[in-house]
C-alpha cells in the first residue's frame, strides 16, 4: 500500500511542522511580549537581581529568533545555566528552570507525569465504555423507554459541568456516606489497589460527564448509518436487526467516535486539571495552576509545550487510526 | 400458484398516497417491469413485495403473495426467511448498496450464513463462486477487496452475485442500471438476461427506462401516480400502446435514429477552443481530465459531447465558460482569445436543484446578469425578467417564487432563463436534462431548440445520453477519458461510426422494439465468444 | 466539552443543498419544539435576572461585596450565624462563609459575570472563526495552506490550558472578565473556522455560485451575497451550542483562582470554596452549582432547537431526547425535502424516485 505509506510519511511531517509551530507560538507570546519580559518572566516577587539574572537567562539583548534558536537548542540538546552563583546543566529536553525554587522544569514535570496519566488513562477507558455503550443501546432501542431514558441522562452529563459533579460526588460519596476514602494518589508502583481505589471517584466523575458527547456522537452516527442504502440492503436479506445494529450500524459509529476522542485529547488534559485541583491530585495540572497563581513562566510554558506535544501526538495517532478504520479517507 | 400474485396493493406515507390499489401476478421464470416516471409509486411496490414497509410509518392495503408467503400476515421471521432466500434484490446504486467496511465476499457470506446452517469457510467459497459466476474475474482475490475498490460496473455485479447467493425464485432489480455508464448497462442487463435463462429465476425490474425494459422482459406494467395505466406482453405495450399516457411516454423517448429537424447552423465561428489541456493533481496522481481537445461553433449551431463518465466532458463545459482555466490550450470567441467568464458565454446546469440559490427568489436569480452589467432601473430589471421567464414558459408571477416551490423542469427553465438575460451567444449545456423525467425532458429539449432558431444561439450540450444528443446536434464530438475520440456532423458519426468505441456505445444503446433488442444482444454476445 | 465536540456536533462537510430556511421559517420550526421554548423561557428569565441585578439587590436591601462580620461566626472558622447558613428576611439566602457576603446579590450579579463572560467571548470567537474560515476558503492555495494550518494549531492547542497560561502572563490591573472574554475568545476560534472553512469550500463549488460568476459578478459581490447567507446556519447552530461551553470554561477558570477573581462575584468563584463549607452553608455549594447547572442546560436545549430549526434533518440525528415529535412535524412541514436527495443522486443517470424519499 503506497498510498498509505505515503500518508504515514505526509502525516508525520505534518506533525513535526505543527509541532515546531507550536513552540514558536508559545515562545512567541509568553517570551515576547510588549513589557519588561524579564519582571514577567520572574514573576512579581523577584529582586532587581533576579530580575537582571533571567534577563541574562533568556538573552533579552539578543534579537528574538536567535532567543527562540537558543530556547529550541536547550530542548534539543541542553543547556547550562546560571543560577547567580553556580551553574547547573540542564540536559535535554530542557524547559528551563523555575524561578520559584530552582527545579528543572523537565524534572517537575517528570514527577508529576504519573498522576495525571493514571487520572486521564482511567477516565478515558471508562468514558468510552459508558459512552459508547449509551450510544449503542439508545441507538437500538431508539424510540422505546429506554432510549429516552438514556437521552435524558446524557444530557445531564452533557449540560454538567464536570468540576460541578466532582465536587457534588466528593462531598456526597466522601463526606457523607463516606464510601470512598477522599482521594490521595497513591503510585501505582506503591500499592495498585490503593492507586485504583483512590482514583475511583476522580474517574467516575471525570468519565460520567465525558461520556455525553460520545453517547450522543455514537447514536448520532449509528442513525445515520442506519439510514444509509446498504443497511436496506441487509435488511432485504434477512439480516436480523441485532446484526445489522452490532455489525454494520457500530462499525460505521468507529472511525468518527475515534476521530471525537483524539480531537477530544486537549479538552480532557482541561478536565485533568480541574480534576487534580478538586481532588487535589498532584498531577502537572495541579502544578499548573500553581504555577499560574505565583506567576513562574518557565514553568508553564514548559507545561504549555509539554500538553501541547501529547495533545499533537494523539491527534496524529488519531489520524493513522481513523485511516484505518475509514479506509476510503486514504484513498480519497 | 404464481411466483409473485399481489391485489389491490396500497401504500400510503402520510398523506401520500404513492401506490393506489394495484393487481399484478408473476408466474415462475417470467420477467415483468414496472416502467414509470418519478413519484409513479414503482419502486414502493418492489419494497412492498419483500415487506419493506414494515416499521417505517407507511400504511400498506391489500395481499401481497410472494413465493408462497403472505407478505402482510407474515410474522418477522417468515419475512426474514423470504427476503434474500425466497426472493432478492438488486438495487440502484451499488456503491451505497453495499457496506463500505467489509469486504465484498464476506457481505455475501453473511446473508449465506442468515440463510442456512452453513460453516464460514463453505460460505465464503459459496460467495466466490457466485462472484466468479456473475463475471468478476480472479473471483477468489476480489472477494476480499471492498466495494470502494471496484467500479460501478463490478459492484452491480457484486450485488447481483448477493442475490444469486440463495437462489432465490424471484429477482427484484430496482433500478440496477441507472447509475451506470451505458456500456456497461448492457453488460448488466445481458447477464441478468444469462443468469435468467440459467436458472429460471422470475425477474421483476423496475425502470425509468423503456429501452431498458424492452431488453429485459417478458411483461410491461405501466404505472402513473401509484396506478396502473397498462400492462401486457413487450411487444404489444411498446409497439402498440393502447393508453395516451403509454403513448406520449413513448414519443418523449428520444431514438438513437431521429435526425434533427431543422437546422439554423451558420458560418460564423463564435467559439473556438484549441488544444484544451485540464491537469489535476500533481507528482505521480496527476493525470489530465481533459487531453488536447479542439473544437469550434459556429452561430446557430449545436455541438453535441457525448461521454460517458469520467470521460472529461464536464471538465471540457467549465473550460469553455470559463469556470475553469486550460492548463494549456486557449478558447477563442468572436476571434479573441479570453480567460475567466464572460457574460456572452452562458451555461445551464445539470443539477436544477443547486443550480439556483435556495434564498433568492427566481426572479432575483435571473436578474442577476442584468443587474451586474449595472441595471439601476427597477422598472426595467422586473419587465425584461418576466419577459423571459414568459418566454421560456413560465409566467410573471413566478417573479416572488422561491426555487423550492417548483419542479425540476421548471427550474431548468428559470436557468435558462438566467442564461439569457445575459444576452450571450453561447451557451454551454452540461446534462441539461439528465436529472429530469423523459417527457420533461422533451420539453425542456423543445424549448431550448425554439430559442436556438428565434435567437441564433450556438449550444454546446454535453450529455452522456446518446439519443438525447442525435436529437439535438449538428456535430457532435465523442469523449473518451479526456480525449477526443471521433467528431463530424450527427449524422456521420451515428449511421457511420468510424471509431470502434463509438461503434461500441451505440451498439450498447438499448432499443425500444424487444426483438430489435435480442437481435443485438446477439450481435453484442459475439464478440465475446470470438 | 470543548470545541471538538461543538465541531462533531455542527454537521461539518454537507454540501448538498443548504435549507430554505428563511427567517420565519426558522420561527415555525423553533416554536413547535416544547423542550426549546421553556428553555428561551428560562435562559430569558436569567438574562433578566442579570440585567436587573442592581434592582434585585436593592429590593433585597443588600449589595455583593459588603462584609458582614457580625454574621460569621470568627470563633469556628467563619461559618455564618443563624440557621441554613444565616437565611433570613434580611439575607435571603444567606451570607457566605468567612466574609459574611450577602449570598443573594453575588448569586445575581454573577449571573451577570457569568452571562456577559460567556456571550462576549462567544462573539470574538466566531467573528474571528468565521474571518478565517471564510479567507482560507476564498483566498488562493497559500492563503489556505497557511490559515488552515494556524486553524489546526489552534485547535491542537488545549483550549483550558492556554487560557490558563496566558491568564498568567496579564498584568494585575487588567478588568477581569474582559480579559476572561478576551482570552476564550482568542483562543477557542479553531473549530468554528473549521467549520466555516469546510461550508464555503462547499458552498462554493455549488452550481449557483458558479452562474452567479458568470454572470459577471466579482468575487466580494459573491461572496457576500451568495456565500455568507449560506453560512449563517453552520455559524448560528455553533454560536448557539458555543454559548454553554464558554459559561463552564469561565466557571472552570474562576473556581481554579484564575478567571474572575473576588471581589467580582461569579458562580465559579463563588464554588471555589464551596467545599470546605458544604456543612455548615450548604446553600453556598447548591446555588452556584445549580444556576451552573441549569444555564447550561438552558443554553444546550436552546442551542439544541435552533439546530432543529436551522437543519432538521442534520438535527434529527443529534437531537437529545425531547424535541421528537416536534421535529417529526417540521420534517413533515418542510415536505420538499425529498426531491433534494433524489435529484442530487441522479449523477450519471435519470431521474431519482420522489418516492423513495416519502419514505
Amino acid at each position: 500500500m503506497s498510498g498509505f505509506g505515503g500518508f504515514l510519511l505526509r502525516r508525520t511531517l505534518g506533525t513535526v511542522v505543527t509541532l515546531l509551530a507550536i513552540s514558536v507560538l508559545v515562545y512567541v507570546v509568553f517570551y515576547a511580549t510588549p513589557g519588561n519580559v524579564a519582571q514577567i518572566s520572574c514573576g512579581p516577587r523577584c529582586s532587581p537581581a533576579q530580575v537582571h539574572q533571567v534577563a541574562e537567562q533568556l538573552r533579552l539583548g539578543d534579537p528574538l529568533y536567535l532567543r527562540y534558536w537558543h530556547f529550541l537548542e536547550g530542548i534539543v540538546a541542553g543547556q547550562d545555566l546560571s543560577t547567580g552563583t553556580s551553574v547547573a546543566h540542564c540536559s535535554a529536553p530542557c524547559l528551563g528552570v523555575s524561578y520559584q525554587d530552582d527545579q528543572q522544569v523537565t524534572g517537575i514535570i517528570l514527577t508529576k507525569l504519573p498522576v495525571s496519566l493514571s487520572l486521564v488513562a482511567g477516565a478515558m477507558v471508562l468514558w468510552l465504555v459508558i459512552g459508547v455503550g449509551t450510544g449503542v443501546l439508545s441507538a437500538w432501542r431508539r424510540g422505546r423507554f429506554t432510549e429516552r431514558v438514556l437521552t435524558g441522562l446524557t444530557l445531564a452529563g452533557w449540560a454538567t459541568p464536570v468540576f460541578v459533579l466532582g465536587l457534588v460526588l466528593m462531598i456526597v460519596v466522601c463526606g457523607q456516606l463516606q464510601l470512598l476514602p477522599f482521594p490521595q494518589y497513591v503510585g501505582f508502583g506503591e500499592d495498585p489497589e490503593q492507586w485504583a481505589w483512590n482514583l475511583l471517584l476522580p474517574w467516575l466523575s471525570f468519565a460520567l460527564v465525558e461520556a455525553a458527547p460520545f453517547a450522543r456522537l455514537t447514536r448520532a452516527a449509528m442513525l445515520e448509518t442506519l439510514a444509509e442504502d446498504h443497511i436496506r440492503t441487509f435488511r432485504a436479506y434477512g439480516v436480523s436487526e441485532r446484526t445489522i445494529v452490532v455489525r454494520h450500524a457500530l462499525r460505521g459509529a468507529l472511525a468518527p467516535v475515534i476521530a471525537l476522542n483524539a480531537n477530544n485529547v486537549g479538552s480532557a488534559i482541561g478536565g485533568a486539571v480541574l480534576m487534580e485541583s478538586l481532588f487535589g491530585l498532584p498531577g502537572i495540572g495541579q502544578e499548573l495552576v500553581h504555577a499560574v497563581k505565583v506567576v513562574d513562566l518557565p514553568v508553564v510554558t514548559g507545561m504549555v509545550l509539554v500538553i501541547g506535544f501529547f495533545v499533537v501526538i494523539a491527534n496524529a495517532l488519531a489520524d493513522v487510526l481513523f485511516a484505518v478504520a475509514d479506509r476510503r479517507v486514504v484513498l480519497a | 400458484m404464481s411466483l409473485v400474485d399481489v391485489s389491490g396493493l396500497t401504500v400510503e406515507f402520510g398523506a401520500l398516497r404513492a401506490v393506489d390499489g394495484l393487481s399484478f401476478t408473476l408466474e415462475k421464470g417470467a420477467a415483468l417491469a414496472l416502467v414509470g416516471e418519478s413519484g409513479s409509486g414503482k419502486s414502493t411496490v418492489a419494497g412492498a413485495l419483500l415487506g419493506l414497509h414494515r416499521g417505517t410509518g407507511a400504511r400498506v392495503g391489500g395481499t401481497v403473495r410472494v413465493a408462497g408467503t403472505d407478505v402482510g400476515a407474515a410474522s418477522e421471521q417468515e419475512l426474514r426467511r423470504l427476503r434474500g432466500a425466497g426472493a432478492a434484490m438488486v438495487f440502484q446504486d451499488p456503491l451505497s448498496s453495499l457496506d463500505p467496511y467489509y469486504a465484498v465476499g464476506d457481505q455475501i457470506a453473511e446473508v449465506l450464513r442468515v440463510h442456512g446452517r452453513i460453516s464460514r469457510r463453505a460460505a465464503r467459497a459459496r460467495a466466490v463462486e457466485v462472484l466468479d459466476r456473475v463475471g468478476i474475474p480472479d473471483a477468489a482475490r476480489r472477494a476480499r477487496s471492498r466495494p470502494h475498490e471496484f467500479s460501478g460496473g463490478m459492484r452491480q455485479r457484486a450485488l447481483i452475485a448477493m442475490s444469486l447467493a440463495c437462489s432465490p425464485d424471484l429477482l427484484i432489480a430496482d433500478e440496477p442500471t441507472t447509475a451506470l455508464d451505458v456500456t456497461v448497462q448492457a453488460q448488466i442487463l445481458d447477464l441478468l438476461h444469462t443468469l435468467r435463462e440459467e436458472t429460471g429465476m422470475g425477474l421483476l425490474l423496475v425502470t425509468h427506462d423503456v429501452g431498458v425494459a424492452a431488453e429485459s422482459v417478458d411483461e410491461v406494467l405501466v404505472m402513473r401516480h401509484g396506478r396502473q395505466v397498462e400492462h401486457g406482453p413487450v411487444a404489444d405495450v411498446l409497439g402498440r400502446p393502447a393508453h395516451a399516457y403509454t403513448r406520449a411516454l413513448l414519443d418523449a423517448v428520444p431514438r438513437l435514429d431521429a435526425r434533427r429537424d431543422t437546422s439554423v447552423a451558420g458560418d460564423e465561428v463564435v467559439l473556438e477552443a484549441t488544444g484544451l489541456r485540464r491537469r489535476f493533481g500533481r507528482g505521480r496522481r496527476a493525470f489530465d481530465a481533459v487531453d488536447d481537445i479542439s473544437l469550434t461553433v459556429r452561430r446557430g449551431e449545436t455541438l453535441g459531447v457525448v461521454g460517458e463518465s469520467g470521460s472529461g466532458k464536464t471538465t471540457l463545459g467549465r473550460m469553455l465558460v470559463g469556470l475553469l482555466e486550460p492548463t494549456s490550450g486557449t478558447v477563442r470567441h468572436d476571434g479573441r482569445t479570453r480567460t475567466g467568464t464572460d457574460p456572452s458565454v452562458q451555461m445551464v446546469f445539470q443539477d436544477p436543484v443547486s443550480s439556483l440559490n435556495p434564498r433568492r427568489s427566481v426572479g432575483e436569480s435571473v436578474a442577476d446578469p442584468l443587474r451586474a452589467r449595472g441595471e439601476k432601473d427597477e422598472r426595467a430589471v422586473r419587465e425584461r425578467v418576466t419577459g423571459l421567464l414568459e418566454r421560456v414558459g413560465l409566467e410573471a408571477a413566478h417573479y416572488d417564487r422561491y426555487p423550492h416551490e417548483f419542479s425540476g423542469g421548471q427550474r431548468q427553465r428559470v436557468g435558462i432563463a438566467r442564461a439569457l438575460a445575459a444576452e450571450p451567444r453561447v451557451i454551454v449545456c452540461d446534462e441539461p436534462v439528465s436529472a429530469l423525467d423523459v417527457t420533461t425532458q422533451a420539453q425542456v429539449i423543445d424549448l431550448l431548440g425554439e430559442l436556438q432558431r428565434e435567437l441564433g444561439l450556438a449550444l454546446v450540450f454535453i450529455a452522456h445520453d446518446l439519443a438525447v444528443v442525435r436529437q439535438v446536434s449538428d456535430r457532435v464530438l465523442v469523449m473518451r477519458r479526456g480525449r477526443a475520440v471521433e467528431s463530424g456532423p450527427a449524422d456521420r458519426i451515428y449511421e457511420q461510426p468510424q471509431d470502434p468505441y463509438t461503434r461500441q456505445l451505440l451498439a450498447a444503446v438499448p432499443a425500444l422494439d424487444p426483438a430489435l433488442a435480442a437481435e443485438r444482444r446477439a450481435a453484442r454476445r459475439e464478440p465475446a465468444v470470438a | 466539552m470543548s470545541e471538538a465536540i461543538l465541531a462533531a456536533e455542527v454537521p461539518g462537510t454537507d454540501t448538498t443543498v443548504p435549507g430554505t430556511s428563511g427567517a420565519r421559517q426558522f420561527w415555525r420550526r423553533l416554536r413547535t419544539q416544547r423542550a426549546a421554548l421553556v428553555a428561551a423561557a428560562v435562559v430569558a428569565l436569567l438574562v433578566l435576572v442579570a440585567l436587573a441585578a442592581p434592582l434585585l439587590t436593592a429590593l433585597e436591601g443588600q449589595d455583593p461585596t459588603t462584609y458582614h462580620p457580625s454574621l460569621i461566626d470568627s470563633a469556628r472558622g467563619g461559618v455564618p450565624i443563624g440557621t441554613l447558613g444565616g437565611i433570613s428576611g434580611e439575607h435571603w439566602l444567606g451570607v457566605e462563609p468567612q466574609t459574611g457576603r450577602d449570598l443573594f446579590a453575588r448569586l445575581v450579579y454573577g449571573a451577570r459575570v457569568s452571562l456577559g463572560v460567556a456571550l462576549a467571548a462567544t462573539v470574538i470567537q466566531v467573528a474571528l472563526g468565521v474571518t478565517v474560515g471564510v479567507a482560507a476558503a476564498l483566498g488562493n492555495r497559500w492563503v489556505d495552506q497557511i490559515l488552515s494550518r494556524v486553524t489546526e494549531i489552534i485547535v491542537a492547542l488545549p483550549l483550558m490550558i492556554m487560557a490558563l497560561a496566558l491568564l498568567a502572563i496579564v498584568p494585575p490591573g487588567f478588568p477581569r472578565p474582559v480579559l476572561v472574554s478576551l482570552v476564550i475568545g482568542l483562543v477557542a476560534w479553531g473549530g468554528i473556522a473549521k467549520i466555516t472553512r469546510a461550508h464555503a469550500l462547499g458552498l462554493k463549488n455549488l452550481d449557483y455560485v458558479s452562474a452567479a460568476r458568470l454572470s459577471g459578478w466579482s468575487g466580494f459581490h459573491i461572496a457576500r451575497r451568495e456565500l455568507l447567507p449560506g453560512l449563517a446556519a453552520p455559524v448560528i447552530t455553533y454560536a448557539a451550542l458555543a454559548a454553554p461551553v464558554n459559561i463552564a470554561i469561565e466557571a472552570a477558570l474562576s473556581f481554579l483562582g484564575v478567571g474572575i477573581k473576588p471581589p467580582t462575584p461569579s458562580w465559579g468563584q463563588m464554588l471555589s470554596s464551596a467545599d470546605v463549607w458544604y456543612q455548615a452553608a450548604p446553600q453556598y455549594l447548591l446555588l452556584p452549582s445549580g444556576a451552573l447547572f441549569v444555564t447550561v442546560l438552558a443554553l444546550t436545549l436552546l442551542g439544541d432547537g435552533v439546530r432543529t430549526a436551522l437543519d432538521p434533518r442534520a438535527a434529527s440525528r443529534l437531537r437529545v431526547g425531547t424535541g421528537r415529535r416536534a421535529e417529526r412535524a417540521a420534517d413533515r412541514a418542510d415536505g420538499a425535502s425529498g426531491d433534494r436527495t433524489a435529484a442530487s443522486g441522479a449523477r450519471t443517470g435519470a431521474s431519482g424516485d420522489r418516492e423513495e424519499a416519502g419514505a
